[in-house]
C-alpha cells in the first residue's frame, strides 16, 4: 500500500512546433510523497508539469506523444473532461498570481465556478483552505481586502491556498519560492512537509538544498530528457549517472 | 569625457526650455479660450438658459431642445456602444483564431478610427434614415454616433484586455475554469477600469459630435423636446453652431453660454474617467 502510484507518465515526447522539449519521459509518481524536479534551465521542468495538467493545451502549436495515466486512467483521451482534470490536479505557479480581488474571493473563486453558492459552505472551504496554506492567522481579519496587498510570500501561500479549495488530490508547484527570501521560503517548505499527508506534490526547484530538504524522490532532468530519478537521498548521496553527480556537485549547470 | 558631459548637459538644457515653450504655448491659447467662453458665457447664463426653448430674440433663446437631445441621444448610444464595443473586443482578443483575417479585422477597425466623422453623417444618412427608414431620429443619431465612436471604444478595449497579464488566466485555467468563466470573472474585471476609462473618454467625444448630426439631417431650430426615440432632435453642439451662424450680435453671447455648458460636460466625464483610472491603478 505504501508505494501506491498516482501518476503514470508512459514515453512522453513533448513539441513546440518542431522542438523537441521532452523526450521519452518515463516515471511514476508515488501517492503522498514530494516528488522533486531538478535540473538547469531550460531543461524542460515546467513543460514537463504542465503536461500532467494538460495546461500545454493552452500553448498554441504545442504536441505531446505517448501518455499520462493518472489513478490509472489515461488524461489524453479524447473524451476526458479537462475541467475536472484540472480540479483534480491543482497548480502553484513560479510567480505569485492572485487575483485583483480581495483575499476571500481569490480562495472562493475556484469552488464558486465548481458549483458551491451556499455562503457558509464557501466560507468553510476558505477557511479551512488558509489554515492548510498557513496563512489563516495572519489575513483573518481582512479576508475582505485586495490579495494584491499581501506580500509576496503571503501571495504565494494564498495561491496555494486558492489551489487547495477546489480540494485537488495531486499539486504541482513550479518553482513556488523562487520568488521568495528565505523566511518566505523556509515556511513554504514546512507547508509542503504538511501538505504531503494529504496531498501528492510535484515540485520543481531550482534548489538542490530544497530538493534534499522536502521531497521523497527526486527526478533529475537534462535537455529534454530523465536522467535519474530515484529516492532523494539515493539521488543525493549515490548517484547512478556521471551527468546526475556533476549536477549536484555543481560542476555545471 | 568631462566635454561630452557639458555637451550633453547643455543639450538636455536646450530641449527642456523648448518644450517648455511650447507647452505653456498651448496652455495659454487653452486659458485664454476658456476665459473668454466663461466670461461671455456667465453673461446670459441663468436657470431661465436651461428651460426655454429657442427662439429668433437672443434674450430668449434657450438650450432645453439642444440638452434634452443630447440627453436622449447620448442616453441611447451608451449601451449600445458599450455592449457592441466591449463584445467586439472580447471576442477579437479571446476567442478569435489567430490568424491573417483576424489581424486584418483588428487593422481595420484601427483604421475606421482615423476617419472624419462627416462619413459616418453620410453613412447614418444613408443606411439609418433612408434605408431603414428612421427618419432624422433619436435613433438614427444615436446610432450614427455609435458608428463613430465604436472603432474607438474597441480599440481601447483590445488594449485593455491585452494588459490583463496571461498568468491571471493561467491562474485561472488551473482551478478548472473554462475559457468563459476565465474571460467573464477574471480577465473582464480586470480590463473593466481601463474599459470604462476609454469608454467615457470616447463618449465626450460624441457629446461635442456636430457634423455627422447636421449631416444626417438632424434639426437646428426645435421647439420641443423628443418624447421617444423616433422623434426628430437638435443637440447642443448643433445649437452653438447655428446661433453663431445668426446676424445678431447677442447671440454670440447665447452661443458662449451653451459653449460653457457643454466644456462643464465634457469636464464632468473627463474627471470621472481620471477618478476611475486613479482609484484602480492605486491598487
Ligand atoms: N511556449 C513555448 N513555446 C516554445 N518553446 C518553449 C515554450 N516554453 C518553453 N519552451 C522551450 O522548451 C524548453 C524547456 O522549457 P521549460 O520552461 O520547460 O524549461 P525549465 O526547465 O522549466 O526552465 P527554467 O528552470 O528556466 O524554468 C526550453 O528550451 C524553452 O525555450
Ligand atoms: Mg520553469
Amino acid at each position: 500500500m505504501s508505494n501506491q502510484k498516482v501518476l503514470e507518465i508512459k514515453n512522453v515526447d513533448f513539441f513546440y512546433d518542431d522542438f523537441q522539449a521532452l523526450e521519452n519521459i518515463t516515471m511514476d509518481v508515488e501517492k503522498n510523497k514530494v516528488t522533486a524536479l531538478i535540473g538547469p534551465s531550460g531543461c524542460g521542468k515546467s513543460t514537463f508539469l504542465r503536461t500532467i495538467n494538460r495546461m500545454n493545451d493552452l500553448i498554441e502549436g504545442a504536441r505531446l506523444e505517448g501518455d499520462i495515466l493518472f489513478d490509472g486512467e489515461s488524461i489524453y483521451q479524447e473524451n476526458v473532461d479537462v475541467v475536472n482534470l484540472r480540479k483534480r490536479i491543482g497548480m502553484v505557479f513560479q510567480q505569485p498570481n492572485p487575483f485583483p480581488k480581495s483575499i476571500f474571493e481569490n480562495v472562493a473563486y475556484g469552488p464558486k465556478i465548481h458549483g458551491v453558492t451556499d455562503k457558509a459552505e464557501l466560507e468553510e472551504i476558505v477557511v479551512e483552505s488558509l489554515k492548510g496554506a498557513a496563512l489563516y492567522d495572519e489575513v483573518k481579519d481582512r479576508l475582505d481586502t485586495s490579495a494584491l496587498s499581501l506580500s509576496g510570500g503571503q501571495q504565494q501561500r494564498l495561491c496555494i491556498a486558492r489551489a487547495l479549495a477546489v480540494k485537488p488530490e495531486v499539486l504541482l508547484m513550479d518553482e513556488p519560492a523562487s520568488a521568495l527570501d528565505p523566511v518566505a521560503t523556509a515556511k513554504i517548505e514546512d507547508l509542503i512537509e504538511e501538505l504531503k499527508d494529504n496531498y501528492s506534490i510535484v515540485i520543481v526547484t531550482h534548489s538542490m538544498q530544497q530538493a534534499a530538504r522536502v521531497s521523497d524522490l527526486t527526478g533529475f532532468f537534462l535537455m529534454g530528457e530523465l536522467v535519474e530519478y530515484d529516492k532523494t537521498n539515493k539521488i543525493f548521496e549515490n548517484p547512478a549517472d556521471q551527468r546526475t553527480e556533476d549536477y549536484i556537485t555543481g560542476r555545471f549547470g | 569625457m568631462a566635454d561630452l558631459k557639458k555637451k550633453r548637459m547643455l543639450t538636455d538644457k536646450i530641449f527642456k526650455v523648448i518644450f517648455l515653450i511650447f507647452i505653456s504655448l498651448g496652455l495659454v491659447v487653452l486659458a485664454a479660450l476658456i476665459y473668454d467662453i466663461v466670461s461671455k458665457g456667465m453673461v446670459m447664463l441663468d436657470w431661465e438658459f436651461f428651460t426655454r426653448f429657442d427662439s429668433r430674440f437672443p434674450e430668449k433663446a434657450g438650450i432645453k431642445a439642444g440638452l434634452f437631445g443630447t440627453i436622449y441621444v447620448i442616453g441611447l448610444m451608451i449601451p449600445i456602444t458599450f455592449f457592441v464595443g466591449t463584445a467586439t473586443a472580447i471576442y477579437l482578443e479571446e476567442y478569435a483564431p489567430k490568424n491573417k483575417l483576424t489581424d486584418l479585422i483588428k487593422l481595420n477597425i484601427a483604421n475606421l478610427a482615423g476617419i472624419p466623422s462627416i462619413i459616418y453623417g453620410m453613412l447614418g444618412l444613408g443606411v439609418f434614415v433612408r434605408y431603414l427608414n428612421m427618419g432624422r431620429s433619436v435613433l438614427a443619431g444615436a446610432l450614427t454616433l455609435s458608428l463613430l465612436v465604436l472603432p474607438v471604444v474597441i480599440v481601447s478595449a483590445q488594449e485593455a484586455l491585452k494588459s490583463v497579464p496571461d498568468s491571471l488566466r493561467n491562474a485561472s485555467y488551473a482551478l478548472g475554469a473554462n475559457h468563459w468563466h476565465t474571460v467573464y470573472k477574471v480577465v473582464l474585471p480586470s480590463a473593466l477600469p481601463s474599459i470604462l476609462t476609454g469608454f467615457i473618454l470616447a463618449i465626450s467625444r460624441a457629446i461635442g459630435e456636430t457634423a455627422p448630426l447636421i449631416m444626417m439631417g438632424a434639426l437646428t431650430f426645435v421647439m420641443f423636446t423628443p418624447q421617444g426615440i423616433m422623434d426628430s432632435f437638435t443637440v447642443i453642439p448643433i445649437q452653438i453652431f447655428n446661433w453663431t451662424s445668426l446676424p445678431k450680435v447677442e447671440f454670440e453671447l447665447v452661443a458662449a453660454s451653451g459653449s460653457l455648458l457643454l466644456l462643464i460636460l465634457l469636464f464632468i466625464l473627463n474627471g470621472l474617467a481620471t477618478f476611475i483610472r486613479y482609484k484602480y491603478s492605486r491598487k
